[in-house]
């Protein structure tokens, strides 16, 4: 763990996101009661619960989309909601982060490369020679074959549209990338291309990386620490920690059938390529396999 | 994965990116110092491309000063090597550690895209444009007729077997077209029976005719105002609408998914609108026509001293029940080329919001043409079969 400044009450850790005693709700549904939930500099962050437990809404409430209904949220540093309203610089702050949504939320009327090259257009001074040079960088980075640059979304397959999502969610280089199941609707392989992807682009870029996810695999082979959102709150943990949870919902998730089977995956994968992924740190996996 | 080294840590406010560029003999020597970021790393762009060899033969990049690198910076980096390798010197990287050098890696995967798909120049796009465009109307004529035939088949199962109209849809359209639109639909019919009385007066005065306003006012608001006012106010607002609505659900597979459940869209969507239109539009002009006739009379009574009892009379002289007849006959047709269109565009929409807004546009324009068009073919008619 860094000892660097950060927001200091983590016992030394370098948050750049803490969320503290949120509550969100929609008229009298209540989706997040008293959720504390953070994220450490550099870690990958899976974020997991059943569907309609509030995952999406919990990102769009940390990237500034939602004004919760209490609580506190600090992001690299800044806060961003607070009871009255918070203090910190938006359009600063949005810069430094990327998030791709659900379904890709392309702007359907512009190219991949159009796409990609927006933020870079409006947060930039690149000459435009450059912009295209890193938009062409980023369509490669992110596996799309060069020809893809030029297409539209809706002539794209929804793999593609994912990864040029992705594309234009890293287009600044930002700090913090926020992933909406990233890999939900994609084949197994692509899947774990866009695992491998993200694993690369994580350690090379030193992303902290926070992703909503119903992917076990995806949680085994990338994620550092895993939050689960059940009964409005959050439990968090390495998955070796959360399986020793007695929470019905997080047992029958980890340690169901699918659950072992991801997890033995991985554990032959890991066989095969041991530290594959740049082993900087306290690697939690480790745990697991004991 | 907690990073392990203080100086990963970007700052805010990164430090520009800087160069220096220095020469011993054989060797060209290139430091970069500061943060070779994204904001940062656009000021060394011209300066990279312009660097000059001047007679060396090996290069030595030293990155041991870098403050921060992504992958805008790395690829600066990397192109740079690439040129000064192309140009057949020999390049050496110092100073980069193992993240660095796994970006470094990572951005050699950069392949240059094909050009944009061209377009044809200026003139010779107008040309094209235009002769697709001609093209196109052909096309669109051919698909409606062809849209109009299945709506009519769509309509004829419903009138054998009632009940697969959709009752609640058809209801809600109705509010939404018919009883939505009475407020502007009433004030601008009334406007128009004032201006038309106004300027109707004003004109007949010359001759001392200034009753004849009456019939003037009677006749353009029975015979054509009224409907076409309804007509055009309905296009705007209830044709587009049908577009924008459909076109949503297109651009977000509804309508696919309505085929595959085996739903029929015609059923689903056409139907309850046209039948929504083709009741209010004929109830909307009639209610426009009382309005207008009612704004005429008004003004007779304000500048004119007609009294409301004798624009009556006069009114029962000026027209039959036939003149009456002859502007609502219209209505049922308008209102279903209206809704045809607005459907037919709706459906129309492909799979972007652009094309949402493309075609609503086009809705009402050809709703509004087909509309004007038709009162003049009836107008012939009308005259071929002296009413
Ligand atoms: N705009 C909204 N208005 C009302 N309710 C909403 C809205 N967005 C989300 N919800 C509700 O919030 C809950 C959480 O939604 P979401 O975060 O999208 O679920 P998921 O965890 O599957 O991503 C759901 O019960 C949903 O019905
Ligand atoms: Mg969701």
């Amino acid at each position: 763990m860094s000892p660097v400044d950060g927001n200091g009450a983590g016992g030394g850790e370098d948050l750049v996101i803490r969320v503290q005693g949120l509550r969100t709700q929609f008229g009298r549904h209540v989706v997040h009661d008293n959720l504390d939930f953070s994220v450490r500099r550099g870690e990958v962050m899976g974020l997991v619960g059943g569907s309609g437990t509030g995952k999406s809404v919990l990102l769009r409430n940390i990237v500034g989309l939602m004004r919760p209904a209490a609580g506190t949220i600090d992001i690299l540093g800044e806060r961003i909601a607070a009871p009255g309203g918070g203090t910190a610089d938006m359009a600063l702050l949005r810069k430094r982060w990327g998030m791709l949504f659900q379904d890709g939320a392309l702007f359907s009327s512009l190219t991949v490369a159009q796409n990609i090259e927006v933020p870079l257009a409006e947060h930039t001074d690149l000459p435009p020679a450059l912009r295209r040079e890193i938009c062409e960088l980023k369509v490669a980075l992110v596996g799309l074959p060069p020809e893809a640059a030029h297409k539209v979304p809706s002539e794209l397959s929804g793999g593609m549209r994912k990864r040029a999502g992705l594309a234009r969610a890293l287009a600044l280089d930002p700090e913090i990338l926020f992933l909406d199941e990233p890999t939900a609707g994609l084949d197994p392989i692509g899947a774990h291309q866009f695992d491998a992807l993200l694993r690369d682009l994580q350690s090379a870029l030193l992303l902290t990386v926070v992703m909503v996810t119903h992917d076990l695999d995806s949680l085994y082979a990338v994620c550092d620490r895993v939050s689960v959102l059940v009964d409005k709150r959050v439990k968090v943990g390495t998955i070796a920690e959360l399986e020793r949870e007695p929470d019905p919902w997080i047992q029958d998730y980890f340690l169901g059938p699918r659950g072992r089977a991801a997890a033995s995956a991985k554990d032959a994968l890991r066989g095969g390529t041991s530290g594959a992924h740049s082993g900087t740190g306290d690697a939690p996996q480790d745990t697991m396999q004991g | 994965m907690s990073s392990t080294a203080t100086e990963t840590v970007r700052p805010a406010a990164p430090s520009a990116a800087r160069l220096e560029v220095g020469r011993e003999g054989e060797l060209l020597r290139l430091r970069l110092s500061g943060a070779w970021v994204t904001r940062t790393v656009g000021a060394q762009d011209a300066a990279l491309h312009a660097l000059e060899a001047g007679g060396a033969t090996r290069v030595e990049l030293d990155l041991s000063a870098v403050e921060a690198l992504d992958t805008a910076g790395a690829w600066l980096v990397d192109r740079t090597l690439g040129e000064l390798r192309r140009r057949g010197l020999q390049v050496e990287v110092t100073g980069a550690a193992p993240e660095r050098q796994a970006l470094l890696d990572k951005v050699e995967r950069r392949r240059a895209a094909p050009p944009p798909p061209k377009r044809a120049s200026s003139l010779l796009g107008l040309l094209e444009e235009l002769g697709r465009g001609a093209a196109d109307v052909g096309a669109t004529a051919k698909e409606l007729t062809a849209f109009l035939g299945q709506t009519v088949l769509a309509l004829a199962r419903t009138a054998v077997r009632p009940a697969r109209l959709r009752g609640i849809s058809l209801v809600y359209h109705l509010e939404k077209v018919g009883l939505d639109a009475l407020p502007i639909v009433g004030l601008l019919a009334f406007l128009i029976g004032v201006v038309l009385a106004y300027q109707g007066s004003d004109q007949l005065a010359r001759f001392g005719a200034e009753i004849f306003t009456v019939n003037l006012v009677g006749v353009a608001v029975l015979r054509e105002m009224g409907v076409l006012i309804t007509a055009i106010i309905v296009a705007g607002r209830s044709g587009s609408a049908f577009t924008a609505q459909i076109g949503t659900m297109k651009v977000n597979q509804e309508v696919d998914a309505m085929y595959t459940i085996g739903l029929d869209p015609v059923d689903v969507l056409v139907l309850p609108r046209l039948l929504a239109l083709l009741i209010a539009l004929p109830l909307l002009t009639f209610y426009a026509n009382v309005m207008g006739l009612l704004g005429g009379a008004v003004m007779a009574t304000v500048v004119l001293d007609i009294d409301l009892l004798s624009f009556v009379r006069q009114l029962r002289d000026a027209v039959e029940l036939m003149t009456f007849w002859v502007g609502m006959i219209k209505a049922p047709v308008f209102a279903f080329v209206i809704a045809l269109i607005g459907c037919y565009e709706g459906l129309k929409v492909s799979s972007n919001a652009e094309s949402v807004g493309l075609r609503t546009t086009r809705a009402v324009v050809e709703a509004i043409f087909l509309v004007i068009v038709l009162d003049a073919l009836f107008s012939i008619f009308y005259s071929v079969i002296g009413v």
